[in-house]
């Protein structure tokens, strides 16, 4: 039969140590089968996170191999380096425990930028149709599910404390463009304490397992943010 | 807002700076290739407000981009913040902007 | 994972932290020299080979440096996403990288 070898990260908050196991290497495994292998056969301390299984959620997020991925969706075929696995938590997050990390700071990053819809009493002039400029660039972004792997990958988060990171920036840009939103100066205002510590690595566009692209989107936020210091405050114009 | 503002005073000296970097170096070329002796640079240059207006241009968007460049390298990678690092980043910029000037009016 | 645009990245840094400390010391010899009246005696030094190789790198970092703020202006106020900016922007600084390349030779 055959076998892996894997190390997965064990320990809590700052300190650990990796830990090796031999599972059994079977066609079609994922990352994730592995991990919940070892949990089941080997080690039930193993602490992880998973929910849905098939690439829909993103609770599975880890680093594999050193990148940030969704291990239901990480084949162990692609991933494995001659045979072996390396499976850490996430970057750029504080470790619970093994594999589970705490995701409450890039939530908090999401809500203190104010990256939510923000409703106004009067609807727009005209229907906002899909194929609009500023409707298509939202929708390139909108599919973000908040799984964290962009943040992960960003060096300028690993940086910069302060900086809000790729998905929460993502989401600002996709309101700044959407027309029925009652503050988009606001949103400016909030991407304009943050967006310029984006390096365009693109890290993150590597990384996003939806195929999105927050360096893109960051961009835009610059040239708008630039556009509005200039320009002496927005006066609610769209472009 | 802040950072907003240095951002735009680093995307528009650079737009400054790029041409007038590969102008520069165009003279330098043109006077070490042809040989100019001291006399003949400082006779093309002396006292010309093209180029002291050129030069002086190329010194200010310079001490305006250079340290708000470093600025952004010694907070990432330097782990400094803060008004001490603004202040030392301004210094900085006078110092290019001091001793630039001085190195132009010396050949106008 | 480290790919082309984090690497234009770092040239892009790290050409920027040289200039910034070289710059200071390019004004004040420059200043000196000419406040001196000893300017063909500087042009003389710049003859030396070891000056020369110092041009010659500078000129290689002030491509690296104009190469990639072209390449991030492009990114940030260009209508572009995607992996092509990364290549159409190597391509053109590799094409501005032989130019210089050429002027530093000329140096030589």
């Amino acid at each position: 039969m055959a076998v892996l070898e894997v190390e997965i990260w064990r320990g809590a908050g700052g300190d650990g140590a990796w830990r090796r196991y031999t599972v059994p290497h079977r066609a079609n495994q994922t990352v994730l089968d592995v991990v919940t292998h070892v949990q089941r056969h080997i080690d039930p301390s193993l602490a992880y996170r998973f929910a849905c299984r098939v690439g829909m959620c993103g609770s599975c997020a880890m680093t594999v191999n050193g990148r940030p991925r969704w291990t239901c969706r990480t084949h162990v075929s692609q991933a494995a380096r001659k045979g072996r696995l390396r499976i850490g938590p996430l970057r750029n997050l504080p470790v619970i425990r093994d594999l589970a990390v705490d995701t409450a700071p890039f939530f908090e990053k999401w809500r203190d930028a104010g990256a939510r819809f923000v409703p106004s009493a009067t609807p727009p002039d005209a229907p906002v149709r899909p194929d609009e400029p500023e409707r298509a660039a939202a929708d390139a972004g909108i599919e973000c599910i908040n799984c964290a792997v962009c943040y992960a990958a960003c060096d300028s988060v690993a940086w910069n404390p302060d900086y809000p990171g790729p998905a929460a920036l993502n989401r600002l840009w996709t309101l700044v463009n959407d027309r029925r939103d009652g503050d988009r100066d606001g949103h400016l205002e909030a991407a304009g304490a943050g967006c310029h510590l984006c390096r365009s690595h693109q890290e993150c566009a590597d990384a996003c397992p939806t195929g999105l692209n927050p360096t893109a989107a960051i961009a835009g936020l610059k040239r708008e943010v630039f556009r509005r210091t200039l320009g002496g405050g927005a006066r609610g114009r769209r472009r | 807002m802040k950072e907003a503002w240095l951002f735009a005073a680093q995307r528009i000296s650079a737009l400054v700076l790029a041409p007038l970097v590969l102008l520069h170096l165009g003279v330098i070329l043109h006077a070490v290739r042809g040989g100019l002796s001291a006399e003949e640079i400082l006779s093309r240059t002396g006292g010309s407000p093209f180029w002291g207006v050129v030069y002086g241009l190329f010194v200010l968007a310079a001490a305006v981009h250079a340290p708000i460049g470093l600025r952004a390298v010694l907070r990432e990678w330097g782990r400094w913040r803060g008004a001490g690092l603004d202040i030392a980043m301004a210094l900085f910029g006078l110092l290019l902007l001091v001793l630039g000037l001085r190195a132009v009016m010396a050949v106008l | 994972m480290r790919r082309g645009p984090w690497w234009a990245f770092l040239l892009h840094r790290l050409s920027g932290v040289a200039l910034a400390v070289f710059l200071p010391f390019h004004f004040l010899v420059l200043g000196l020299a000419v406040e001196r009246a000893a300017l063909d005696g500087v042009l003389d030094w710049t003859k030396s080979p070891w000056v020369k190789l110092a041009e010659a790198g500078l000129v290689v970092l002030l491509a690296l440096h104009l190469t990639g703020g072209l390449r991030l202006l492009l990114l940030e106020f260009g209508r572009w996403s995607g992996r092509q900016q990364s290549r159409i922007a190597l391509a053109g600084g590799l094409a501005l990288l032989a130019g210089f390349g050429f002027l530093a030779a000329a140096f030589a």
